[in-house]
């Protein structure tokens, strides 16, 4: 018998689970403003998720995926791409999102019922909307870096999907093209180590997800999804790959849900309080708080300081978010096709109908 | 869909789709597609043809023969053996501009697409309220009559029929399959290309090699006659017609119309149609519960119903697993079967 291959998964950390540093950082993560920008989005995604999760209580919102206890892996994906990069996401990427320029009141739209929460623009123009049915956005990504190597553009694609996607055919069918056709294209997944109430355990027998990528011949990462300075170093490797048209790449981002799948879940049907508890003590917001403390760039006064502007700003966002007005009900058929086929007129004309009946109370 | 306005009303001003004798090719219905395919590259650079053995192959039907030495394979790629796949790059790409044109081998391997056409290619311009677009077009040969392989018969047209922000196409002749695939890809929104395969190769007409499309919104009337309505689509035409001019013996004259748009339906032709001869079959090769028959017929009842001087007929496929090659005639419906049906609602009284 001799080796046919032979492969080996890197797993990238650099700080603790307590914030010390474990290595030296690489020198482009060398940059105190970075480390401190990343902290202060952390903890506007964190006010930000809380709001919106409260909204939804108090019956002002629909149901929502909060990322709690996930936000690094966001916050890493949208400080690594390239502005004329497209982001491609799932459900739970609120934090790359906002920093893609989608403003706070839009995902609150998407969320809160409005197909107007998808109308990007600045960065995410040509981004994708959110994406509900698992794993799908991938091969989406896949299309949009097919068009960028059609027209010999230097543009990344980024996807993200959840632990439980790598189970899709989907996700195995463009890692697969990614490798052949040498996409320009980069895959995160957010391992939070549960699928609505099914285990990591329990998806598949690998031992990571990030070998998922050997099979496809390209490359797999796993990283500490809490740790911010490790997902930077992994993204931007990953992007500097896909610019300079060598590959793609697949990064297993080990993290945690502290949350429930969404508002419609409670995670106490299928998680001990032990394991919940357990999850926190790894969580990203407290590791690089404690780091910069340790590093002397942070200080009580600023925290308390950045909590009142975060919850200053969400509020806002919240105050458009309500008093926006409803689409009119034709709105439906007006986006349906670029020009409303004849057949659909006397249908669009009834619903402009039955909705003014519906004012009037009838 | 607007680029269209200039159209003749089809009910005042019958077009066949068949063009006049210059500067012609003639060509089947399959080197027809093939002649649009090429004719959309050549004049637009953002379409590309993707899909299983399209490349060097030139696909299994070589509806892309040639294509691949002459726009590169930048522009017809051969995609890995996965259609879930081909659909979701087929999206991405069309959020970026491009016009992809994708096939799928056979209509009976479309299933796995599903997913992405209806819950990604039909809502996009919806759900991102017009920010991104999905101008693409699939397409697939359907139908039976070719002695294939178990899968490779089925007509489900009806499955995307019934689906908001899609439109399905299906040409009956090489003329309408040259003029209906130039629009469907030059169309904004997505198209669901269904080809008859049986009628691949059985015909060759003049195409003028032109660029121009014809109208996806409307029916084409190909024969006129005040009697009976006879209305099909794809292959089941041939039959149609072929009934037509059995039933002209009897001194019954027939307007044969082809629907050719599946969605949306052109129920204005449809209707003026029936309003003047009072009578209407309608064939089609899908099994015949919640076809696109059942909707035709629902429609003129909603709309016609006091023109009716009979009951609606349907001739279709049964309700029924299609059988294998050796019974699949039993199938088909035929031109006996139109003929009787014809025969029937005439006599009705």
């Amino acid at each position: 018998m001799k080796i046919a291959a032979d492969f080996t998964i890197p797993y990238y950390q650099y700080l603790s689970d307590e914030g010390k540093p474990l290595d030296s950082f690489p020198e482009q993560l060398c940059n105190t403003d970075l480390w401190v920008r990343f902290y202060k989005h952390m903890v506007l995604v964190r006010t930000f998720d809380q709001k919106v999760v409260a909204l939804q209580r108090t019956g002002q919102m629909g149901t929502y995926p909060s990322s709690l206890g996930q936000e690094a892996i966001g916050s890493a994906v949208g400080f690594s791409m390239a502005s004329d990069d497209v982001f491609v996401p799932y459900y739970r990427d609120q934090a790359t999102q906002l920093l893609r320029g989608v403003p706070m009141e839009d995902i609150m739209r998407y969320w809160g019922g409005d197909e107007r929460g998808s109308v990007f623009t600045g960065d995410a123009k040509e981004d994708f909307p959110t994406c509900v049915p698992i794993a799908t956005q991938i091969t989406h990504a896949a299309g949009i870096a097919t068009a960028f190597k059609v027209r010999r553009q230097r543009r990344a694609v980024v996807t993200t999907c959840g632990d439980g996607a790598t189970s899709r055919g989907d996700f195995s069918e463009s890692l697969n093209l990614a490798g052949t056709w040498q996409l320009p294209m980069v895959v995160v997944v957010n391992n939070n180590q549960w699928a609505i109430s099914v285990r990591r355990e329990e998806q598949t027998a690998a031992e990571t997800i990030a070998q998922k990528a050997i099979s496809a011949g390209i490359e797999g990462i796993q990283v500490d999804g809490n740790d911010p300075i490790a997902l930077l170093h992994v993204l931007n490797h990953a992007l500097e790959k896909a610019h300079n048209a060598k590959g793609p790449t697949l990064i297993e981002a080990i993290s945690y849900r502290l949350c429930d799948h969404t508002t419609a879940d409670d995670a106490t049907r299928y998680r001990s309080a032990e394991e919940l508890s357990k999850g926190w003590e790894r969580e990203p917001i407290k590791r690089l708080q404690n780091f910069l403390y340790g590093k002397k760039l942070w200080d009580e006064d600023q925290e308390k300081q950045l909590i009142a502007s975060c919850k200053e700003q969400v509020q806002s966002a919240v105050e458009v978010y309500t008093s926006i007005e409803s689409e009119p009900a034709e709105a439906m058929f007006d986006y349906l096709y670029a020009d409303l086929p004849q057949a659909l007129e006397e249908q669009r004309a009834d619903v402009i109908h039955k909705a003014s009946n519906m004012r009037r109370g009838a | 869909m607007t680029q269209f306005q200039a159209t003749p009303e089809p009910h005042k001003n019958p077009i066949s789709g068949e063009q006049p004798e210059i500067e012609t090719t003639k060509a089947t219905l399959v080197e027809a597609i093939n002649l649009a395919l090429a004719h959309s590259m050549q004049h637009d650079e953002n379409v590309v043809v993707l899909g299983e053995d399209v490349g060097t192959n030139g696909g299994v039907f070589r509806a892309t023969v040639d294509l691949k030495s002459e726009f590169g394979l930048r522009r017809v790629m051969d995609t890995p053996l996965a259609e879930t796949l081909i659909a979701g790059i087929t999206i991405g790409m069309a959020s970026q501009g491009l016009k992809p044109v994708c096939e799928i081998q056979f209509m009976g391997f479309i299933y796995s697409t599903v997913e992405h056409i209806v819950s990604h290619a039909a809502r996009m311009r919806n759900r991102t309220r017009g920010r991104l677009t999905c101008p693409m077009v699939l397409r697939a040969p359907y139908g039976g009559g070719i002695h294939a392989p178990e899968h490779h018969s089925e007509s489900t047209e009806a499955m995307f029929a019934h689906i908001p922000g899609l439109q399905v196409v299906v040409p009956s002749s090489p003329a309408r399959a040259y003029g209906l695939l130039i629009s469907a890809i030059q169309s904004p929104d997505p198209v669901i290309f269904l080809e008859p395969k049986r009628i691949y190769r059985s015909v060759k007409q003049n195409i003028v090699n032109n660029g121009e499309g014809l109208p996806l919104e409307t029916c084409f009337t190909l024969k006129q006659g005040d009697d009976i309505t006879l209305i099909s689509w794809g292959a089941m035409i041939q039959e149609t017609l072929e009934a037509a001019t059995k039933l002209e013996e009897q001194n019954i004259h027939a307007d044969v119309i082809d629907v050719a748009s599946i969605k949306p339906l052109d129920m204005t032709t449809i209707l003026a149609s029936v309003e003047r001869t009072g009578r209407c079959v309608i064939i089609h090769e899908a099994a015949k519960t919640c076809g696109v028959g059942a909707e035709i017929s629902a429609q003129i009842a909603e709309k016609g119903l006091l023109s009716l001087l009979a009951p609606i007929a349907r001739v279709a496929g049964y309700d029924t697993i299609m059988p294998y090659y050796r019974n699949e005639d039993y199938y088909m419906p035929s031109t006996q079967q139109i003929m009787e049906a014809a025969l029937k609602t005439m006599a009705f009284q």
